[in-house]
């Protein structure tokens, strides 16, 4: 493998000194002169008409400067998938119906957040409920409550994919199975809740909005359809954020109902949810049915496989509809799958929406297929991973035009963890089990639901006269340290010190358009924009050092260790100092600018390239409670190219935690549409004492697409430990589960079954 | 009716009168801008508002500020001397033992609670010791690494005779 000044080296948070001193300012730590504070009025009901909203007692509270309803909000319409008008579902604020527990119908600004609370309780809504829908498989009945009047049975989307000959196929295989799996939901529960400050400026009629969120940019464009205004006329910036995981893509009422009562008031609005509002009014992760059938040769070769899935949209479309093409797409990863059909419905219910999350769509997809394709095993007399190596893609594996993947290392991983597993795990005692999982995941999605005109990513560098950088980005870091990734690949590529760097991230005015952080897609898309720009700049100071020297045009020059000099004869060089001042002197002082960007093409319909590996789970279960021992964990990792290690390993921990907590302990119950866990005492993480350690082992490739060999990194693992965990179970006490979250009832439940079945 | 809370916050004396019910976040972010104390759940059940209360790990939004009169404060502000870093800010740095960051500032003024009890803890008295600090980033291993390494660079520290 190459060997790069900066890339693949352990590097320091570019934020850190910020963030370990308290500096870091986030959304949530904001305010401004003069600035109103914001409250929204939720819906008690899940499904009601608005008879009636009367703000009057309200408005006479002192300190109360605003209160608007549906009727006083544009009523424009928005969503993520632009593209379909239709599936723009959401509104600032309910107009004449309420569709979840928790809808907002009115929003108040005032002096201080108590007088916006007090002013709650003074608007009276009269409600006349109806019947409510809950669950997808009632949600398509004819005789269903419609959510939206528009959408019959319910349905949100469908999706279907297919490829070879799938009947056929069933009908030659020598070993078919089907099983069905339920899946729960999870939230993201990030640390800072969602919270936006917006600020009209009534002069030049522009609004700046700073907000917790993954993606500038979709917040841009909510905001210009919700408000009805010119994108251009809307400035959003990002600080740092205090964790996403998904769960902060779309424009949500927080920033939407600021912003109006900004316009109405004159004044700064600020909106922060409460924890409870967090858990019970933000996206979290979909939860689905799923009917998953294979067929194999009998060395364990996959020769088909059919998927039916339905998810509960709950009441709008957030990111819920890509979800549905994922868990399609990557049901079949990381494997060979020569005959393959999918279909796929999402359901709209009463109930707060589901969208996007971390391995979104693959998480409980992946659940499904690796559970049966371990009892698939089992019932071959194959070893689990044997059955794994047997059917896994190689490099160049394409499925019919849907998807090709270039760098591909599953192979390697695979065949790495069946050494580990028998040096580091020879001691299994009893009710001890190993489970595995494998895992793969985009680098971003070709996509383009949200209908930009824009390349997905952009970025641009302004050398100054000394050398120093400023390099500007509207990526976003929510904590994955892409601004860190960032630096260091416009530093190797000019072959400077990060050092020279200054980073503009996440301003939709100063910054060229990228999609945002999801789908794992900054490390390739922004990496090759940043890339790119800084390669341009490095084009102009090659030039001016090509002129210097006076060589032969056939020679080639580098840019390395502050310098760019001969490859073949480093000695004949000038320092980047220098040239930076030589290429301005020369361009009759106009300052260097290089801009870059990218856009997936010719990659087929899902993402630009592919990461993957596989994980292993040492559990074991105590069979008098029905408690689970999560011992150790080992993840065999293919990133490609990692930019940077300390951070990669994080993603893989903090990624195996949600994994395991979905797998263990996280889900969001409800009651005729009610979340009865809005609170981190009732919504069970991972804590500290439950974490297993974790081994990583990299398995590095080169992904020919992405900035020095690099793809996404780690979002995959979120999905392999749920199933990980209960394949491990499985192979300690022989209990099988068709849903996540082990709790001990239903450990014990699944022991109590198979005992019974081993006596009758 | 307000009232007097006289204390001392990372070494400077304060003089305030605020409300009785007021909590002891909203004093340190509200009143006195010290906003690397941060809120998630104001419950005290994720402990991201953890201070030092006289040496003592606090969750600030479950204390009446009156209850710090007359004593001593801990911020993460507080925790290096002007730009050189604690030991405990290097390790974290080092260690990637935070990610998004948000819980981070609760997460080392508890580390600094324990290190200064007990200066050589085990994994399983730092998992024990800082179970309730919820982080949804790093998965904690790469936390409790970081609090050990802070552990061995204190003692270096010591040995050396500079630390206080
Ligand atoms: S904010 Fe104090 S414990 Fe959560
Ligand atoms: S670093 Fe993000 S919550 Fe801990």
């Amino acid at each position: 493998m190459k060997e790069y000044s900066i890339i693949g080296k352990p590097t320091r948070n570019v934020d850190g000194v910020a963030k370990v001193t308290g500096e870091a300012v986030y959304a949530f730590d904001m305010t401004l002169p003069n600035m109103l504070y914001g409250k929204l009025l939720r819906s008690p009901h899940p499904h009601a008409k608005i008879i009636s909203i009367d703000t009057s007692e309200a408005e006479k509270l002192s300190g109360v400067k605003a209160i608007i309803t549906g009727k006083d909000t544009p009523g424009g319409k928005w969503g993520l998938w632009r593209r379909f008008p239709e599936l723009c579902d959401q509104t600032a604020l309910a107009m004449d119906k309420v569709r979840f527990i928790g809808e907002p119908v009115a929003a108040v600004a005032a002096v201080t957040e108590e007088i916006a609370h007090e002013a709650l309780d003074l608007i009276a809504v009269e409600y006349e409920p109806l019947p409510a829908v809950f669950e997808p498989m009632e949600a398509i009945k004819d005789d269903a409550p419609l959510v939206h009047d528009d959408f019959e049975n319910n349905i949100n989307t469908t999706r279907h994919i297919e490829w070879g000959n799938v009947d056929e196929a069933f009908k030659n295989a020598d070993y078919v199975r089907e099983d069905r799996f339920s899946l729960s939901s999870q939230h993201h529960a990030p640390m800072e809740v969602h919270n936006a400050l917006a600020s009209y400026d009534k002069g030049s009629k522009r609004l700046t909005v700073w907000a917790s969120t993954q993606s500038p940019y979709f917040l841009q464009l909510g905001l210009a359809d919700a408000l009805k205004m010119r994108e251009g006329d809307i400035r959003v910036i990002k600080p740092h954020v205090g964790g996403g995981y998904g769960g902060k893509n779309s424009t949500m009422p927080d920033s939407v109902n600021a912003a109006l009562l900004s316009m109405k008031t004159g004044r700064p609005v600020k909106i922060v949810f409460n924890r409870e509002e967090e858990f019970t009014t933000t996206e979290h992760r979909t939860a689905m049915d799923i009917a998953i059938k294979i067929g194999l040769k009998k060395d364990g070769t996959l020769v088909a496989k059919e998927v039916k899935l339905i998810t509960d949209g709950g009441a709008y479309t957030g990111l819920g509809a890509t979800t549905l093409y994922l868990a399609g797409t990557f049901v079949t990863f990381p494997y060979k799958t020569p005959n393959y059909r999918y279909d796929g419905v999402r359901t709209y219910t009463n109930k707060m929406w589901s969208s996007s999350m971390r391995g979104f769509g693959s998480v409980p997809a992946v659940y499904a297929a690796e559970i049966q394709l371990d009892r698939a095993a089992n019932d071959l007399g194959i070893d689990p991973l044997e059955i794994r190596r047997i059917n896994a893609m190689t490099p160049g594996y394409s499925a019919s035009g849907e998807y090709t993947v270039e760098s591909c290392g599953i192979l390697e991983c695979i065949d790495k963890m069946g050494k580990r597993v028998k040096e580091k795990w020879n001691d299994l005692g009893e009710d001890e089990g190993i489970g595995f999982a494998s895992f793969a995941y985009m680098s971003g999605g070709i996509f383009n639901w949200i209908d930009t005109p824009y390349a997905f990513s952009g970025a641009m560098v302004k050398v100054n006269i000394d050398g120093t950088v400023e390099l500007f980005t509207q990526a976003s870091d929510i904590g994955q340290g892409h601004n860190t990734v960032s630096v260091m690949i416009c530093a190797e590529e000019l072959g400077i010190g990060m050092e020279d760097i200054r980073l503009h991230p996440a301003d939709t005015a100063t910054t060229l358009a990228d999609l945002g952080a999801w789908g794992s897609r900054e490390t390739l898309m922004n990496g090759n924009a940043v890339r790119a720009a800084a390669a341009e700049i490095k084009k102009m100071l090659v030039a001016v050092a090509r002129m210097k020297l006076g060589e032969n045009i056939v020679y080639d020059l580098v840019a390395k260790n502050k310098r760019i000099y001969l490859e073949l004869r480093p000695e004949r060089g000038f320092s980047y100092y220098e040239l930076v001042k030589d290429a301005i002197k020369q361009n009759d002082g106009e300052p260097l600018i290089g801009i870059g960007h990218y856009t997936p093409h010719n990659k087929g319909m899902i993402s630009p390239a592919y990461g993957m590996g596989i994980q292993a789970v040492r559990a074991k279960v105590d069979r008098e409670t029905g408690l689970i021992e999560m011992k150790d964990v080992l993840v065999v990792h293919d990133c490609g190219q990692p930019i940077n290690p300390p951070a990669v390993r994080g993603q893989v921990e903090g990624s195996t935690q949600m994994g395991l907590g979905y797998g263990l302990c996280e889900n969001m119950p409800t009651d005729n549409g009610l979340i009865l866990n809005p609170s981190f005492v009732d919504y069970k993480l991972i804590r500290s004492r439950d974490m297993p350690t974790i081994e990583l082992m990299e398995v590095p490739t080169y992904e020919p697409e992405g900035p020095f060999g690099a793809k996404e990194a780690a979002e995959a693992t979120t999905s392999p430990g749920a199933p990980a965990l209960a394949n491990a179970v499985y192979h300690a006490v022989g209990a099988e589960f068709d849903s996540n979250v082990l709790k001990p009832e239903k450990v014990l439940n699944a022991i109590r079954a198979k005992e019974q079945k081993g006596k009758a | 009716m307000k009232k007097e809370l006289k204390f001392v916050v990372n070494g400077q004396t304060y003089d305030l009168w605020i409300e009785p019910k007021t909590v002891l976040v909203q004093v340190l972010r509200d009143e006195l801008g010290l906003k690397g104390t941060k809120r998630s759940c104001d419950s005290g059940s994720c402990c991201a508002c953890t201070v030092l209360l006289n040496g003592k790990a606090v969750k600030s939004c479950s204390i009446l500020a009156l209850q710090a009169n007359g004593k001593e404060i801990l911020t993460v502000e507080g925790l290096a001397n002007g730009t050189q870093l604690h030991p405990i800010q290097e390790a974290f740095l080092d260690n990637w033992a935070f990610q998004c960051g948000f819980c981070t500032s609760g997460q080392m003024m508890a580390a600094k609670g324990l290190l200064d009890e007990n200066p050589d803890p085990a994994r399983e008295e730092i998992q024990l010791a800082m179970d309730g600090h919820l982080c949804r980033c790093t998965g904690y291993n790469m936390i409790n690494e970081a609090i050990q390494d802070a552990a061995k660079r204190l003692q270096t520290q010591e040995e050396q005779g500079g630390a206080k």
